[in-house]
């Protein structure tokens, strides 16, 4: 059991600082820091920038226009964008229907998608969740019927994140209803500019314009437009919770963004005429929130050596989305807490928007990461019953 | 032991809760907030009409001589339908240090107070103070027929909309020494005075200003000179107070919420409620809310107490309420889901008004930190 790295690893270590150091834009940092997401196009911008030196897909295999990476590089990679303050790359193209491209897709769909994904060129976005199938996926409504060659999409997604800026979208539809809930589940990738698609803006509490409400009606699509097979669609997901393993070390990793953040704002703010870094209880709140993230960051190096030696996990990737989720709302919250009256001004009305209201807008946001991507009481369901036997 | 409501208060509290439910609609609050306005003009002026703006104005100056007791049912709706009005800056806080102004000036602005022509704003926190209300750095010389005001404030609720300032500054005294302290008035529109507006996340327009050399006339002094501390915490005891009782409303209306959801909407076949899970979750913020509430009680009777007493309950109270109600805003989101997180559903709403509520006048954390000065060995008894 160690930790060190090889003189290969570090070595690459290098290579990433330096890319980092060299090429992540200074506008985006204090915002990442803060958790805050960035505008659609700084995402873009920076998916070009990763493409242009070879890592556009980390996590993917090389054959795919992937960096063939294996997993401590990606942690290397990740905790080095971290430190930097680099964004996550957007991940709904790269992590959630890519790698099923690869896997289940057919060589014309592997070579119309999976280049655009990696290029920044294309912007995916993701329709599985309906108004009234939300943590029960699998309830799902929304209606593909086969018309000839074609299907007609018929249905209502919900908190579709990006649809406004994407110009694809996978979604989830009903082939068979008569089959049971899973069994007559179908996967579509289709453009979103095809005729039939209405796209609602649904502004989050974080006063920012990430997701969308979307309407399909009598939407044809080319048969073309499956994915696999008719019907199995629900089990094609399977193949991420493998791959989860490595989206969370990416997001998890970031933890160290916001706890500099809080630091460095205890380590500023003086009330009368002492740091608030030095006040006792301050201290301790911060070596609390220092150990938690080390605890949590030792659960993702365990994770991503297993996944190394293609040892399996078991509910490890639930247990660290619960316990990122809770550090990123409590830290962010505690840095708010040391901005004190500075954190009032969330939108300015006489000077432009400063620095200052960017923690309370990530911590607003943070709010989102405890239901997103199965909210955390179904985490949890998920580890007592796989895991658990309860 | 009686914490019943008088006849006459419960009638205020069917009015007020009446009103907020008539004038609660959410679009046209959402609409008002988009238009950039800081609270409904019109509203104000009906609550003028109520007589809401008088409550706590004294007789002897035109207003009906009501207690914290009314303010607290006032202020509960507040919290309960969401209203962004200056009520707490404008009719609790400066009607107590209006109180020790001369007669000239309670004249000329307390008329205008009640009839909702006239905003007061408390400017109460500076940059290196954080939430320690003594520590000023703010600069109050004696000039020919007044005194130049000098320095800095981090906060004044309410600040955006206000017609006039309370400026608590220096005229004697270290840094936090609560002696040397005095109040003054200053318009917003006085020279030298720069007014920074920002509307926080509940929507409310805040302000931090920038006094340079801003002369005020001597008749703007507030009491007597170097002597306002004692006043100075006990309006902000009473804003304070008030800012329970609306986060008090806020948490039993989310609550309330956050109940019809879990009994309506089904997921896997039944509805969210019959989950064991989500009930303990429900019956955890059911707590939270009669903790708050009945730290609301202790709080509100407290501010009629001696000023030990007085310092020490409001202190736990902000702490435990600050907890508590935190707990019930962020599960409210969390139990709603998607929906919960959204700008279209109240429930977001109300967990940035208990957030912003937590801040104000300190949040938790200070509190508790007051409270455990006030407890160390040797400290005055209460």
């Amino acid at each position: 059991m160690n930790l060190d790295l090889t003189p290969e690893q570090l070595a690459f270590r290098e290579d990433v600082r330096a890319f980092f150091a060299e090429n992540t834009p200074e506008s985006f940092k204090s915002r990442v820091r803060a958790g805050m997401r960035l505008e659609p196009e700084e995402f873009t911008r920076w998916q070009r920038l990763l493409h242009a030196r070879g890592w556009g897909a980390p996590s993917w295999p090389k054959e795919y226009g992937g960096a063939g990476w294996d997993p401590t590089q990606l942690y290397i990679f990740e905790t080095e964008a971290s430190r930097a303050d680099a964004p996550v790359q957007f991940h709904q193209g790269l992590e959630l229907i890519g790698p099923i491209i690869f896997t289940f897709g057919s060589e014309a769909q592997k070579a119309r998608y999976l280049p655009a994904i990696v290029s920044g060129d294309d912007w995916w976005c993701q329709g599985y969740s309906e108004p009234n199938a939300g943590s029960d996926l699998a309830s799902l409504s929304t209606r593909a019927v086969r018309d000839g060659d074609d299907y007609v999409i018929s249905g209502q997604k919900a908190w579709t994140s990006y649809a406004h800026v994407a110009n694809r979208m996978f979604l989830l539809a009903r082939t068979d209803p008569d089959a049971r809930k899973q069994a007559g589940i179908s996967l579509f990738l289709i453009d979103l500019d095809t005729p039939g698609v209405t796209i609602r803006p649904v502004i989050t509490m974080d006063e920012i314009h990430h997701t969308n409400e979307v309407f399909l009606d009598d939407v044809r699509v080319p048969g073309s437009a499956l994915l696999g097979e008719e019907g199995k669609g629900w089990s094609y997901g399977k193949v991420l919770l493998d791959r989860e393993r490595g989206v969370t070390a990416a997001t998890t990793t970031r933890l160290a963004q916001q706890l500099r953040g809080a630091r460095q704002a205890a380590a500023e703010t003086i009330v009368g005429g002492a740091r608030l870094a030095d006040d006792p209880r301050v201290a301790d709140r911060l070596a609390q929130f220092e150990l938690e993230v080390m605890a949590l960051e030792a659960m993702v190096m365990r994770t991503m050596a297993e996944a190394a030696s293609g040892q399996d996990s078991g509910p490890r990737a639930s247990m660290i989305k619960i316990r990122w989720s809770e550090l990123l709302q409590q830290i962010t919250e505690y840095w708010v807490e040391l901005q004190g009256y500075g954190a009032m001004a969330f939108a300015a009305l006489d000077p432009a928007e400063t620095p200052e209201a960017w923690p309370a807008k990530g911590m607003v946001y943070s709010r989102v990461t405890s239901i997103y991507g199965g909210s955390n009481e179904i985490q949890r369901n998920i580890i007592a019953r796989r895991a658990l036997g309860l | 032991m009686n914490f019943d409501l008088s006849e006459e208060q419960r009638l205020l509290k069917d009015s007020a809760w009446r009103y907020g439910a008539d004038h609660g609609d959410l679009t046209a609050w959402r609409a008002r907030v988009a238009r950039g306005e800081a609270y409904d003009a019109a509203s104000w002026r009906r609550m003028a009409d109520l007589g809401w703006l008088a409550l706590t104005v004294p007789e002897d100056d035109g207003g009906l001589g009501a207690g914290p007791f009314e303010t607290m049912v006032v202020a509960e709706a507040f919290g309960r339908y969401l209203m962004l009005e200056p009520f707490v800056s404008a009719c609790v806080i400066a009607p107590v240090l209006l109180g020790a102004a001369t007669d000239a000036v309670r004249a000329r602005l307390l008329s205008g107070l009640v009839e909702g022509g006239v905003v007061v704003s408390l400017a109460d926190a500076e940059p290196a103070g954080r939430f320690d209300l003594n520590r000023i750095t703010t600069r109050a010389e004696v000039v020919d027929g007044g005194y130049r005001l000098t320095g800095e404030k981090s906060h004044a609720l309410d600040g955006g909309v206000a017609d006039w300032f309370i400026v608590p500054a220096r005229t004697a005294g270290a840094d936090d020494d609560e002696a040397g302290v005095s109040l003054f008035l200053a318009p917003a529109k006085a020279e030298g005075l720069t007014v920074v507006r920002g509307r926080a996340m509940d929507n409310r327009h805040n302000a931090s200003l920038k006094l340079d050399s801003v002369v005020v006339p001597g008749e703007n002094l507030i009491g007597d000179l170097g002597e306002g501390f004692g006043l100075l915490r006990k309006a902000v005891d009473h804003g304070l107070v008030a800012r329970l009782a609306e986060a008090v409303g806020a948490m039993d209306a989310v609550h309330e919420m956050t109940l019809e959801y879990l009994k309506t909407r089904k997921q896997f076949g039944q509805t969210l409620g019959s989950f064991q899970a989500l009930q303990h979750r429900a019956v955890d913020m059911a707590i939270a809310c009669e903790e708050a509430r009945s730290m609301m009680y202790l709080a509100t009777i407290a501010l009629s107490g001696d000023a030990a007493r007085r310092r020490k309950v409001i202190a736990a109270a902000k702490a435990r309420v600050g907890q508590t109600s935190l707990y019930v805003g962020r599960q409210a989101v969390q139990l709603h889901g998607g929906v919960g997180f959204t700008e279209e559903l109240a429930v977001a709403h109300y967990l940035k008004r208990l957030i912003m509520i937590d801040m104000a006048f300190g949040n938790a954390d200070h509190h508790r930190a007051e409270l455990a000065k006030s407890l160390k060995p040797g400290a005055v008894a209460a």
